[in-house]
């Protein structure tokens, strides 16, 4: 009997069609997993287990492979700090610096509330909008250490459901990548990619 | 010198809407598919060969040649690699975010040619932007019968599945992509084989291209290869994007021809180093490449040849550009901090040595250097790149253990001074001289 949600399990079917051979799945089944309950937990690896037929340990074994994947409770938003290279060259460890102490949150750890999770990580390709910064895996890029404090204030007191990218690039970012932007109406709902045969993508307004 | 853009054409020209399947087809989009299924397998890889196209992922290896080897088993795959995950590269992503059907038209393209009847996009899960575009480019093309059953009114069917990584720099390596894409750890694989083209996804045929060089192949066919081969250098035929990162007063992808210098580059194109400081390195070819001085190598012309002469590579294309105020013994452990974060840990000379490498030269940046640790490093060094040599001898499966080893050789051949400085003064020399200001 499993354990997971009747959309979830549809949309792991749906997934699982859209490869040659089942365990090709895996990945796309983990970040169900994670959404499902927030994040990966040792019951979600074996649903996971049991849908493409592989052992709990092959699982696992594929799982601790990927940073992506957290096997801890993460917060309600992730903060992920770019400190490579080109970022590092802009000022990203002050920004990172900026996020643990406007959040009080160490890098590697979760607040006890479970709003915060902080991170560095490496490069996310925004090297031309440096120093860069996502909020579950959306993007801003240009951000100062003020103005990765401001961010981290605002999340806290606006608790938005739905992380948008443009939005946050506006409040508190700077140099882009690049510049012909279209504002983007999709964000994150949760501390996993927003992408839609995940399900994970919400709306502005209308999540 | 004014090269017309080729992949960035659509996406400057209409900001507004370049990732619309109206704004593409409205723009000569989805044009050169169709020619494509009345071509021959042969046809369109001798159009390929011809057009001189080089991947641009990284290795630069023959487009065409690369199709010329698929070995004759089927069903045959083929996977786009959108890992892009290289420090200092950002390119993939705008071609992703901007302009989705150019690459699915050269997907389609890719497909007929090798028979393939289903393809795979794989991108970093640090992407989900670019994802989403692409899966609603995916969507679109579907609705119209572009994609699936019977695509442009053939009987020739290509499924297209997007597949998000989760973040691991190795599934860029192409061996490593594939066993991903199976559900396997991230692990590059033993060669041989050598190419994917004979044994890759589920040990079928498979062709790997990158975002970029797939996304040319519209223009070659609408162009011609004659045409393709006359724009850029004739070494190195096309456009190329570049990213440049670090500290230029303008940072950004870059359409350009091959064959300008670094001079122009960094000084006209890039707008100069920001607050008009001194240029101290270049790093040509993303976190990989061996760095270049502006002593030796600024008036060098920017083509593969030129770079690999010069020690180093073009890679990616991604140059990371460092002023006079940067300390060279951190900006060296922060990329082999990288490496040593990425290594897959299959090969023991890469995951112990870049792990040591990147503790020694923290060592040596927090003042706690001894005489000794340039000879160390270059020791560690020596025994994941045999002889220090470019490109290197590899003691590894993949490049990525080589690559920390790229940092290390800039230290020892341009800042060997600054190195002995951090050890003499117990500290980082520029961190001291400003502490005292």
């Amino acid at each position: 009997m499993s354990q997971w949600s009747e959309a979830t399990q549809e949309r792991a079917g749906q997934i699982m069609a859209r490869y040659p051979q089942k365990r090709s799945a895996v990945m796309p089944l983990l970040y169900l997993a994670m959404a499902e309950e927030g994040h990966l937990s040792d019951e979600g690896m074996e649903e996971v287990g049991r849908w493409v037929g592989i052992t709990p340990a092959q699982v696992q074994a594929v799982a601790t492979f990927y940073t992506m994947y957290k096997r801890r409770p993460t917060g309600k938003y992730l903060i992920s700090c770019c400190t490579s290279i080109s970022c590092m060259l802009l000022g990203a460890d002050d920004v990172l610096h900026g996020v643990e102490d406007e959040s009080g949150v160490p890098h590697g750890e979760t607040d006890p509330d479970g709003l915060f999770s902080v991170e560095h990580v490496e490069c996310l390709g925004a090297c031309g909008g440096a120093p860069a910064v996502q909020v579950n895996y959306e993007l801003i890029e240009g951000v100062t250490p003020d103005k990765a404090r401001e961010l981290v204030r605002w999340l806290g007191n606006a608790r938005p459901e739905v992380v948008n990218g443009d939005e946050m690039q506006e409040l508190f970012g700077g140099v882009r990548s690049f510049d012909w932007a279209i504002r983007e109406e999709d964000g994150a709902v949760g501390p996993y990619p927003a992408f839609q045969p995940l399900g994970t993508v919400g709306s502005e307004g209308g999540a | 010198m004014t090269t017309p853009l080729v992949v960035t054409k659509r996406m400057t020209e209409f900001p507004a809407d370049s990732h619309s399947i109206d704004r593409y087809e409205a723009t000569g989009g989805y044009e050169q598919a169709p020619r494509a299924l009345g071509m021959t397998r042969d046809e369109l890889v001798e159009e390929i060969k011809a057009s001189g196209l080089l991947g641009r992922g990284g290795a630069a290896f023959p487009a065409g040649l690369k199709w010329g080897f698929l070995a004759p088993a089927r069903p045959s795959f083929l996977v786009v690699n959108a890992d892009e995950s290289e420090p200092g590269t950002f390119k993939d992503r705008q071609l992703l975010e901007r302009d989705p059907h150019q690459m699915l038209e050269g997907v389609i393209i890719t497909a007929i040619a090798n028979e393939v009847h289903h393809a795979f996009i794989y991108i970093r899960g640090e992407y989900p932007k670019p994802a989403r575009r692409v899966q609603t480019a995916v969507d679109e093309a579907y609705a119209r019968g572009y994609l699936g059953a019977g695509i442009f009114g053939s009987d020739y069917e290509l499924e297209v599945t997007v597949h998000l990584g989760a973040g691991a720099y190795i599934c860029g390596e192409e061996t490593a992509l594939i066993n991903s894409l199976e559900g396997l750890r991230g692990e590059p694989r033993l060669k041989p084989p050598y190419f994917p083209a004979a044994k890759g996804l589920y040990m079928q045929p498979t062709i790997v291209n990158n975002v970029e060089t797939v996304s040319n192949l519209p223009h070659i066919l609408a162009m011609g290869a004659e045409a393709y081969t006359q724009l850029g250098h004739p070494d190195d035929t096309g456009t190329f994007l570049i990213s440049v990162s670090g500290h230029v007063k303008k940072p950004g992808n870059y359409e350009l021809p091959h064959g300008i210098t670094w001079r122009q580059l960094i000084f006209d194109i890039a707008g100069g180093i920001a607050g008009d400081r001194e240029l101290k390195a270049i790093i040509p070819g993303g976190a990989s490449a061996p760095w270049f001085v502006p002593e030796i190598h600024l008036d060098d012309r920017i083509t593969k040849d030129v770079c690999a002469e010069a020690g180093s590579m073009l890679g990616s294309g991604a140059v990371i550009v460092m002023d006079e105020t940067t300390c060279m013994v951190r900006a060296a452990e922060r990329l082999v901090r990288f490496f040593a974060h990425e290594s897959c840990g299959q090969c023991t000379p890469c995951r112990e040595g870049t792990t040591w490498m990147e503790m020694i030269l923290r060592r040596i940046e927090d003042g706690q250097g001894r005489a000794i640790d340039l000879d160390l490093l270059l020791d560690v060094s020596d025994n994941i790149s045999v002889g220090l040599a470019w490109p290197p001898k590899m003691t590894t499966i993949c490049p990525l253990g080589p690559s920390a080893v790229s940092p290390i050789l800039a230290l020892r051949d341009y800042f060997r001074d600054e190195v002995q400085a951090h050890v003499e003064l117990g500290g980082c020399p520029l961190k001291l001289a400003r502490a005292s200001v």
